[in-house]
């Protein structure tokens, strides 16, 4: 192959033929996929459908076992990370991939640090760290060190290491997943700046309302495979989704009316210092209780003290009207209060223990007789569950890691049913899985209260929130913003109490 | 907060200066100070390598076993062949040290062994290696050359090349930390080493090289520790690993990597040093100095964990 | 997506397990092999006094590194294990001067074990230290202590009962250190295999922020265990002094390494959250073994430690470089 600089309509990134196993399960299969200057696409699947390991591939932690990759026209190995920057192939993970002890300066030039004399120049890294922030409308102090910073900061450092090696192909993994809509806003505003630029992008998302905001093209992975592309104003967001799970999902927030019972749980005027304040609101037998708010709204500490992970101040919690005082998570288990945090990798589960020890983990004492664990009832009890949840497995004993997100989610769900809760406070619950197992879990919730279960539901996901909730909190800087009921919450109003000043 | 450390520290070790000096002036005439920092020098440069280590996330509790079995190899080449001259016998401690470095470096890096377990091993392993290079035998003051000796006690304005020895070692790991892209990599690899990998960061390369240099700095305490206390024999320098990491963990250098400066290091070292030297002053039996350290250990290690748990709690509320 | 939501079926044998027996295997193959090996050297070895011997060997240490293998396991370490066992030595040796009965000087080392695990397992769980830090600390401080009081003196008062205890037999060429130590050894098996507790204990290892989430009173396993490995530190105390019969500062001395290379020699995660009790009392014999072995060829203890660092890393590294060179598939 001669020099040849890429005609106007070849693709910058080119994959035929990409295959990838690990072990025994293909990952990739023979993916087909091209990327144009300029442009931005969207890539879209369900988790578990190859995304991951495709970002890996491009940035060079995982090698293909076959397959050609051209970039600018030439047929290119990528060895490394290191190797992928310098190619020009810029990833931006969607878990920050920043140093909490470095400076914003440092953090963007961490891989080409600015030298004279082969000493490092800090002044000149400062300066053109500051010019590159700027760029990104967020003047930041290059000084401050990135553990001071929010996750849309950190984000934009991210973005802003990519634009300093000059990147032509920038991937974007999950940005917005965990912005505020102003955040996020902003972000698509420099997605299509880079665009703009000249520069390809691969946009990776399950929030759709983004994606339709910016992409030009999409491609559409299942079991490996790429299944469908086409340009983005052609289509919609149910025929993306049919493609994404191979049928067509009747409704994404399917509503069942359950006749609401009494009262159970009970928060009256609770605080903690620095986190919220006089938080009041009550949930009933049967009933949803959405909890919306921006991201750092206090959503999160709130249900954090009520499940007794740490201590309101002043205030007082009720159950079934008798004053409660979780000093620590056991007791608001032993209360039937459960609570499934958001951060499932470092909270919710325990990656590396095994299935059926992550679905025991919460009840163990239902399987103890004399203080011996009953190891074949606990096998058969969490079999049980997680067919009932509808995990899929292999067998109980491996690993959680091994499983998709979707489906360790499900698992997290089983430990905590397994507790058999009155009240059940999920905390994003869908965050980051596919919209299969979303549409599982929102179901599941459905029957849950059914059978006479309390569900508060924190979500930073509006549609979610309107769709399943009887009533909205909404939370706005660590107060009660107001409480809607099911009939007069809608986007507007939700939004305008999460976000008003 | 490391420099609130650096500064508390500070002034923790000057109130603890001043008032030993306060009944005992000789502790703070000029000549007590070069003693108290000669006596600290082996530690200094000891505890800078370490923190390197540290950075990474790695620990090295071979680094006193490396200080005997280099001292010991040095002196037994002066006994044997008191004719080499001072520089390459200096040069060929520092360079064991190196390889001794080197091989914890390699099974850390290329075989995956947590450090813990390597150095674990090779304390150990070092430490028979005295034992079987010598035989068992001492070598006293007597079967080394006079030149071996003295140079470590050679002054120069009043401080002794040893004292030197110290004050290079702290200038060039802190240049070396501000300014070289391998110094900076350090402290990237341990802060997060997942990060570092996606950034084209070799956490198991960047944790090799501190071992490296770790090791340089023990085989050249190695000479100097055995020149200083002109004696070589199996047990030198026994458990000085643990004081050395005390030292580091009093300087603020976190245990978890990432975060530790020079300054912080030698203050710490400085703050065991004048403890050390005072309290023969006061008459306290040296005996109890082990047990003061430790106090000093764990309250040190209580402060840095009040520190590190203040921000946790998310301001989110206003006013 | 319905096709593959079948349930699943399965498998024989987990790969965890699987793993979990490899090493055990391995370890014990080992251990077969020395012991061949010191048929080899020394006719008198399969005689019972010399089998008895050989457990004088390793129980003292054997015993600390089982609670040791449990706090590994739940992700901490304790660096100052001998240091305690030191420091409750000269305890009971002071009071061993005065009158009191056997049963006071027993109580009074435990005593200082449980108060020197409870210091401890306050300053991890209470102040948030890392383990590995503070127990550097404790160290110090408790050796410290024990030089402080004892400066360059020896005890060697003991009542001529206490004797038993680390010199005595219960039945035959059973010692009463290697029933202790057995009974510990099943205990912690059964402990760590068996009940709640175990599963919980693992859970803290693998992640303990989602252990706690989980209802898991983090704190309170991680500061019992430290007690336990204090007391149990006290109670080899009790066997080596008693063995020894007497008391110097420096007892123990560098213990604390032998006693977390055995545990890690047993296959326990360094990092926490995977090991088992069976491993480290096939290390346990194995160090006990091989001790006695050199022994026999008069091989200096410091040449000992040094094939024992060897040994571990060795132990350690190999499977791992097999991994690599796929010898073994994983």
């Amino acid at each position: 192959m001669s020099n040849d600089e890429p005609s106007v309509n070849a693709p910058l990134l080119q994959l035929s033929g990409i295959s990838k196993s690990f072990g025994g399960t293909r990952a990739l299969e023979s993916v087909e996929l091209a990327l144009y200057a300029g442009s931005i696409t969207a890539l879209v699947g369900e988790n578990g459908a190859g995304k991951s390991t495709l970002v890996k591939i491009l940035t060079g932690i995982h090698q293909p076992d076959r397959g050609r990759i051209t970039f600018c026209g030439k047929s290119v190995r990528i060895r490394s990370p290191a190797h992928a920057q310098q190619l020009g192939i810029s990833v931006i993970h969607q878990e920050a991939v920043v140093f909490d002890e470095l400076s914003v300066a440092e953090n963007i030039f961490v891989t080409a640090r600015p030298r004279h004399w082969g000493l490092i120049d800090w002044a000149r890294m400062r300066r053109d760290a500051g010019r590159l922030m700027e760029r990104l409308d967020c003047p930041l102090d290059p000084g401050l060190l990135l553990r001071d910073l929010s996750v849309a900061q950190r984000y934009l450092v991210q973005i802003a290491r990519a634009l300093s090696h000059d990147a032509r192909l920038v991937i974007m993994d999950e940005p917005t997943a965990a912005l505020s809509h102003h955040e996020a806003q902003l972000l698509l505003r420099i997605a299509a700046g880079l665009r703009d630029e000249g520069r390809a992008l691969l946009f990776i998302s399950h929030r759709f309302e983004d994606l339709f905001a910016i992409a030009d093209r999409y491609v559409v992975f299942r079991d490996g495979r790429n299944v469908a592309e086409g340009l983005m104003p052609g289509t919609s967001v149910d025929t993306l989704i049919q493609s994404m799970v191979g049928r067509a999902i009747a409704r994404l927030y399917p509503k069942r009316s359950v006749a609401l019972g009494e009262e159970i749980l009970r928060v009256q005027d609770l605080s903690r210092a620095e986190e919220f304040a006089h938080v009041s609101f009550g949930v009933r037998r049967g009933e949803i209780l959405g909890v919306y708010g921006l991201v750092g709204a206090g959503r999160s500490e709130l249900m954090q003290s009520v499940f007794g992970l740490t201590r309101a101040e002043s205030g007082s919690i009720e159950l079934d009207r008798a004053q409660i005082r979780p000093r620590h998570p056991a007791d608001a288990i032993a209360q039937h209060i459960a609570y499934v945090p958001e951060d499932r990798q470092h909270q919710g589960a325990i990656p590396s223990l095994s299935i059926s020890s992550n679905i025991a983990l919460a009840s163990l004492a239902q399987f103890t007789r004399h203080g011996w664990v009953d190891g074949e009832r606990l096998t058969r009890t969490v079999g049980e569950w997680a067919q009932r949840m509808q995990v899929k497995y292999a067998n109980l004993e491996q690993p959680l890691s091994e499983l998709s997100g979707g489906n360790q989610q499900k698992v997290v769900l089983a430990k905590w049913l397994l507790t058999a809760p009155r009240v059940l406070i999920l905390d994003e619950p869908t965050k980051g899985i596919d919209v299969g197992s979303k549409a599982a879990v929102h179901a599941l919730m459905g029957e849950w209260v059914e059978q006479g279960m309390a569900i508060i539901l924190v979500s930073s996901e509006l549609p979610e929130v309107l769709g399943l909730s009887d009533r909205v909190l909404v939370m706005r800087r660590g107060r009660m913003a107001g409480v809607l009921d099911r009939t007069e919450a809608d986007a507007a109003t939700v939004l305008r109490l999460a976000s008003a000043a | 907060m490391s420099s609130r450390h650096n500064a508390a520290l500070a002034l923790l070790t000057a109130i603890l200066f001043v008032a030993v000096a306060a009944r005992y002036p000789q502790f703070a005439s000029a000549a007590g100070l070069r003693d108290t920092f000669d006596d600290t020098s082996i530690l200094i440069l000891l505890a800078l390598g370490q923190m390197l280590v540290m950075l990474t996330r790695a620990i090295d509790l071979s680094v006193a076993a490396s200080v005997a079995l280099t001292g010991m190899c040095v002196a037994l080449i002066n006994q044997a062949m008191p004719g080499v001259a001072m520089p390459w016998l200096v040069l060929s401690a520092a360079l064991l040290g190196a390889v001794l470095g080197a091989v914890n470096g390699l099974l850390v890096w290329q075989l995956q062994i947590p450090p813990i377990v390597v150095t674990l091993g090779t304390l150990a392993i070092y430490r028979g290696a005295t034992y079987l290079v010598s035989g068992g035998r001492w070598v006293n003051s007597g079967d080394m050359s006079p030149v071996f000796l003295s140079l470590v006690r050679e002054r120069w304005g009043g401080l002794t090349l040893l004292s030197w020895l110290a004050i290079a070692g702290v200038l060039l790991t802190a240049c070396l930390l501000r300014y070289s892209a391998a110094g900076r990599s350090l402290y990237a690899a341990g802060n997060n080493p997942e990060a570092a990998r996606y950034v084209g960061v070799d956490v198991g390369r960047a944790q090799c090289l501190a071992f490296v240099f770790n090791g340089v700095l023990a085989g050249l305490c190695g000479y100097l520790w055995v020149a200083r206390y002109a004696v070589a024999y199996t047990g030198i320098a026994s458990g000085f690993e643990l004081t050395v990491i005390a030292a580091c963990v009093i300087g603020g250098v976190s245990i978890a990597g990432g975060s530790g400066t020079v300054l912080g290091v030698l203050l710490g070292c400085l703050f065991l040093g004048v403890i050390k030297n005072a309290l023969p002053l006061l008459a306290v039996s040296p005996f109890w100095q082990m047990a003061v350290s430790g106090a000093v250990i764990v309250t040190a290690a209580v402060l840095n964990a009040a520190g590190v748990r203040a921000p946790q709690r998310q301001r989110i509320l206003e006013n | 997506m319905t096709d593959e939501a079948r349930p699943s079926q399965p498998v024989p044998r987990t790969p965890w397990r699987k793993r979990l027996l490899r090493w055990e295997v391995f370890l014990a193959l080992v251990v077969a092999a020395d012991f061949a090996l010191n048929v080899q050297l020394s006719p008198y070895f399969l005689s019972t006094e010399t089998l008895s011997d050989v457990s004088f060997n390793f129980t003292e240490k054997a015993l600390v590194a089982l609670p040791m293998a449990l706090l590994i396991i739940a992700g901490e370490i304790d660096i100052s294990v001998a240091a305690t066992m030191a420091l409750a030595s000269v305890c009971m040796g002071l009071l061993a001067t005065t009158t009191a009965s056997l049963t006071a000087i027993v109580g009074c080392g435990l005593a200082v074990g449980l108060l020197a695990g409870a210091f401890n397992g306050a300053l991890v769980t209470r102040w948030r230290v890392p383990a590995i830090v503070a127990t550097i600390g404790t160290m110090s401080l408790y050796r410290g202590i024990a030089y402080g009081i004892l400066g360059d003196r020896v005890l060697k008062s003991y009542p001529p009962a206490f004797a038993f205890f680390g010199q005595g037999y219960v039945a035959g060429p059973v010692s009463f250190e290697l029933l202790l130590f057995t009974l510990a050894a099943v205990l912690c098996a059964l402990y760590l295999h068996r009940t709640e507790f175990g599963r919980r204990l693992v859970a803290i290892g693998c992640n303990k922020s989602a252990a706690e989430m989980a209802g898991v009173r983090v704190n309170r396993y991680r500061f019992w265990l430290f007690v336990a490995t204090g007391v149990t530190s006290a109670a080899a105390s009790v066997l080596l002094t008693s063995r020894l019969g007497s008391t110097r500062p420096s007892i123990a001395q560098g213990m604390e390494l032998d006693i977390i290379s055995m545990v890690i020699l047993g296959g326990v995660a360094i990092t926490g959250g995977r090991g088992s009790i069976v491993g480290v009392v096939l290390a346990a014999i194995l160090t006990g073994l091989a001790i006695f072995g050199l022994g026999l060829i008069n091989v200096p203890g410091v040449v000992m430690s040094l094939l024992m660092g060897a040994l571990l890393i060795l132990i350690v590294g190999l499977p791992i470089v097999g991994r690599r060179l796929r010898w073994i598939h994983v």
